[in-house]
């Protein structure tokens, strides 16, 4: 089994895997980092976005091999004790329902931030598109995209 | 609620020492007998810290019932908010009926917690009187604290509880009547569930980890109904990590890995033939016509007022039909179980953890007292966690292969094995006056039905949910509604608002037929409709017409629009909640824009206005998809559609600003989980017709 060493939330992890397997799959089983989720397995969805050297990718779609070296972030290394902005946002506007797609919500709209720090709400929309929530909280998300930003909440 | 519960239902005691115990039973609409009365949830009171603890055995999906149910108890208890803490509990043969649905959380917890808050509160004041040889009606019980003002002494619940313990729980305790009394109900909490649900800590099914945890991956029958003929594994046991192969049931094959990866590969590299049984053939297209064909067959009546067919006057018709949709929630299904020989243990994202714990008996031999069944957080429900596969799957793999392990399907199996909300066949008719006016509406439903494919009994010949989700509420002087009651192979499922969506689609559209008809508003003949202050068939017309002018007015109803911008309105009852939606639309390239829905509910006092806004905000999102644009397929007796792409759900580029109302209401609460689905797609399609002249009667929109 071929050993790749993966630089995550600013540590140097080492883990023997097929080099086929999905980066999601790293976090997930092998490093134990459960945040990330699993949603369609096929970049459809965003649930499992994590950030490789800052930009959003789909971590189902991302081979383990494709990162070996790179910087990779995962909600559990976005802040040091879940005070990211946008973390902070999220609680305020009281966001999640059943939440399960949220981190990969987080994780996109942090790289969109990283980016564009003054998203318009058109540039929120392109940006946050990829990612699906079946609970509908889409208005609540952009909501706190703006609070994050300080942008203040236009209606 | 049956009398005997009022004096059965609570017990107390001291938890070892730890303070005041009281247990409750919360009942449920699919609760058995008064006879099986046994606490389902408790409130712990902590001595000497005061933490209070209460532990629900309702399923978090989403909807919020971790901190709504609570905030109905801490009410009475006159609870500090901040010391509330939740704890889930696990099913249990101890306990009572423990599932999730049918939005009747809150609705069937509001009394039982209510009197649990003030039970604990009567106990608290009784022991601070004793302590203070003072009278009970000098003390007074606020911010968990006991206080008697007169000699200005106060005492915390936590310094009481284990005094508390020792005294009788009152039978009947006093219960706040007027909802200005309400410190907590009604306001906007904060969910005590989001910090946890934004730093991934939160767990849920698919996080569930123990040690020496094996991952399983299942290959199914992809014919409805289909079996396992014969499989080579050879190339599967050459995958890293794979050790398990083998058939689990008749349709199934397992294989069993170190890693969910290595199962998924190991499952691609499986070679099986299957033996696809009777439905070979089955076709949704081919459902679709059979079930118009089976119209004229027998028919119940669910509701009727007057005589229809005597009914004389200018007469309209119109046929609608609705697919077979998938609840498909963001996390796909999964459960780890656990075979211990004697026993099993299952760690499962259910809105059912007894009918789990009595499936998963059944599939492994044992007494359902030696399954014990954990609840996670679940993510998302919709009606897909009462069903009970996966934790049997889990269960059955965790028994050939004795040792835990973590069924975990994808999407795909997810979107091809679900249990789908039925497709159905709707011909409606209506007599008008020679005013325009409809004097006499028919409704003929037909569609198969979810009760009778699952086994459960029949009532009166017809399925009694189906009667209570196709409420009508308009007092026409002569109205039919009847139910065809047919079957079909294809599994079937409660999704959220279950038959409502069907009936309130097919009644609403022709609702709004029969307006334009007759050159009448829509909203003024609905009004028309509701005029007198009466009970049609179980709703109040009144409480409609509220929900009605609340969202016309919240919408600007009759009022200048932005140019090319139209408007389509819809109401429906159901799971005792009124529901009326205003959907504002332009047409692009001959699609509809989805620009704003305005929503008002009554579903009596509101307890949390900030979950009910995340309610409607998710009932309209999730109604969007299957009224635009997802439906399930069926062809050569496999689902068609198998992830996001081809069944895809409402998107942010394709969401409207959602603005949630609701009437002030001092009636005990119902429920809002389902209420907002039905209204959304009738609405959508009547500011189609406002906008195009075009008529839609088949849902998808965009097919």
């Amino acid at each position: 089994m071929p050993a790749f060493t993966l630089q995550v939330n600013g540590g140097e992890r080492r883990v023997e895997v097929s080099p086929n397997t999905p980066l999601l799959w790293v976090l997930r089983d092998t490093l134990q980092l459960t945040g990330t989720k699993f949603g369609c397995g096929a970049g459809l969805c965003g649930a499992c976005t994590v950030h490789v050297d800052g930009a959003a990718r789909r971590s189902c779609s991302t081979l383990v091999s494709q990162v070996a070296g790179k910087n990779i972030t995962t909600i559990e290394g976005l802040s040091a004790n879940g005070l990211h902005p946008l973390q902070r946002a999220w609680i305020a506007e009281d966001v999640p329902q059943c939440g399960y797609c949220q981190v990969g919500q987080i994780m996109q709209a942090a790289a969109l931030l990283t980016k564009t720090p003054q998203p318009s709400d058109d540039q929120i929309t392109e940006a946050m598109s990829g990612n699906i929530c079946r609970c509908g909280t889409y208005e609540r998300i952009r909501r706190a995209i703006h609070r994050a930003a300080g942008q203040g909440l236009p209606r | 609620m049956n009398p005997l519960s009022r004096r059965d239902f609570l017990t107390a005691g001291v938890a070892a020492g730890a303070g005041l115990v009281i247990g409750f039973y919360l009942p449920h609409k699919f609760s058995g007998s008064a006879e099986t009365f046994a606490p389902n949830a408790y409130l712990k009171i902590a001595s000497p810290d005061g933490k209070i603890t209460v532990m629900l055995t309702r399923s978090e999906m989403g909807q919020g019932v971790s901190t709504s149910l609570p905030m109905i108890l801490a009410e009475e208890l006159e609870a500090d908010w901040k010391q509330i803490t939740i704890e889930q509990a696990g099913a249990s043969s101890l306990y009572g009926d423990q599932s999730t649905g049918g939005s009747a959380s809150v609705r069937t917890t509001w009394d039982p917690l209510r009197r649990a808050g003030a039970s604990a509160r009567e106990m608290l004041i009784g022991a601070a009187a004793i302590e203070w040889g003072v009278p009970r009606s000098a003390c007074k019980a606020e911010n968990s604290a006991v206080v008697h003002s007169a000699s200005n002494r106060r005492l915390t619940y936590g310094q009481l509880a284990l005094k508390a313990a020792a005294l009788p729980v009152p039978a009947d305790p006093p219960l706040k009547k007027d909802a200005k009394e309400y410190k907590i109900i009604g306001q906007p909490v904060p969910r005590l569930d989001t910090a946890p649900k934004v730093t991934g800590a939160a767990g849920y099914g698919i996080d569930f980890r123990l040690p020496e945890m094996k991952y399983a991956a299942l290959e199914r029958c992809p014919v409805i109904g289909g079996k396992v003929g014969s499989f080579d594994d050879q190339q599967s046991k050459k995958v890293t990590g794979v050790g398990f192969v083998g058939k689990i049931g008749d349709s199934a094959i397992a294989v069993v890995a170190d890693s969910v990866w290595g199962a998924m590969e190991g499952r691609r590299a499986l070679a099986v033939s299957w033996d696809e049984g009777p439905n070979r053939d089955l076709d949704s297209a081919a459902i679709l016509v059979s079930l118009k064909k089976s119209a004229s067959g027998r028919a119940v009546t669910l509701y009727s007022a007057g005589d229809v067919a005597k009914v004389s006057g200018r007469r309209v018709e119109a046929e609608y039909q609705l697919p077979f949709m998938a609840h498909a929630p963001m996390e796909p299904g999964n459960s780890v179980a656990h075979f211990r020989g004697s026993n099993c243990e299952i760690w499962s994202p259910t809105q059912v953890p007894q009918d789990v714990r009595d499936s998963v008996a059944t599939a492994l031999g044992l007494d359902p007292d030696d399954v014990k069944v954990n609840i996670t957080y679940l993510g998302g429900g919709f009606g897909r966690r009462l069903e009970h596969d996966y934790a049997v799957e889990a269960a059955l793999v965790s028994k050939a292969i004795h040792a835990p392990v973590q069924v975990l399907w994808t999407r795909e199996d997810d979107m091809r094995n679900s249990t789908y909300r039925p497709a159905s066949y709707h011909r409606l008719s209506a007599v008008l006056d020679g005013a325009g006016w409809p004097v006499a509406f028919s409704h003929r439903i037909v569609m198969p039905s979810i009760n009778l494919q699952k086994g459960f009994p029949a009532e009166n010949g017809t399925d009694s949910e189906v009667k209570d989700e196709s409420s009508f509420t308009y007092s026409f002087p002569h109205a039919v509604i009847e139910y065809v009651m047919t079957e079909t192979p294809v599994p079937l499922g409660w999704m959220r608002s279950v038959n409502a969506l069907q009936a309130g689609f097919a009644s609403e559209s022709f609702l709004d037929e029969l307006a334009h008809l007759a050159g009448k508003d829509p909203l003024e003949l609905r009004l028309h409709l509701l005029a007198k202050d009466e009970n049609v068939n179980g709703w109040q017309t009144a409480r409609i017409r509220g929900v009605l002018k609340l969202a016309a007015e919240k919408a600007g109803w009759g009022k200048a629009l932005a140019p090319g911008h139209y408007q389509g309105m819809a109401s429906f009852g159901c799971f005792n909640s009124y529901m009326a939606e205003v959907v504002e639309i332009s047409m692009e390239n001959d699609q509809p824009r989805i620009h704003r829905v305005v929503g008002a509910i009554d579903c009596g006092q509101v307890v949390n206005p900030n979950i009910l806004d995340q309610q409607i905000q998710g009932g309209v999102i999730f109604a969007l998809t299957n009224a635009l644009q997802a439906q399930i397929t069926i062809n050569k007796g496999r689902v068609v559609q198998g992830n996001f792409d081809d069944y895809a759900p409402v998107r942010m580029n394709q969401a409207p600003v959602v603005e949630a109302y609701f009437v002030e209401s001092s009636e005990a609460p119902t429920g809002a989980g389902e209420p907002p689905v039905p209204p959304l797609a009738p609405a959508l399609c009547n500011a189609i017709y406002a906008a195009t002249k075009k008529r839609i009667r088949a849902l998808p929109i965009v097919a």
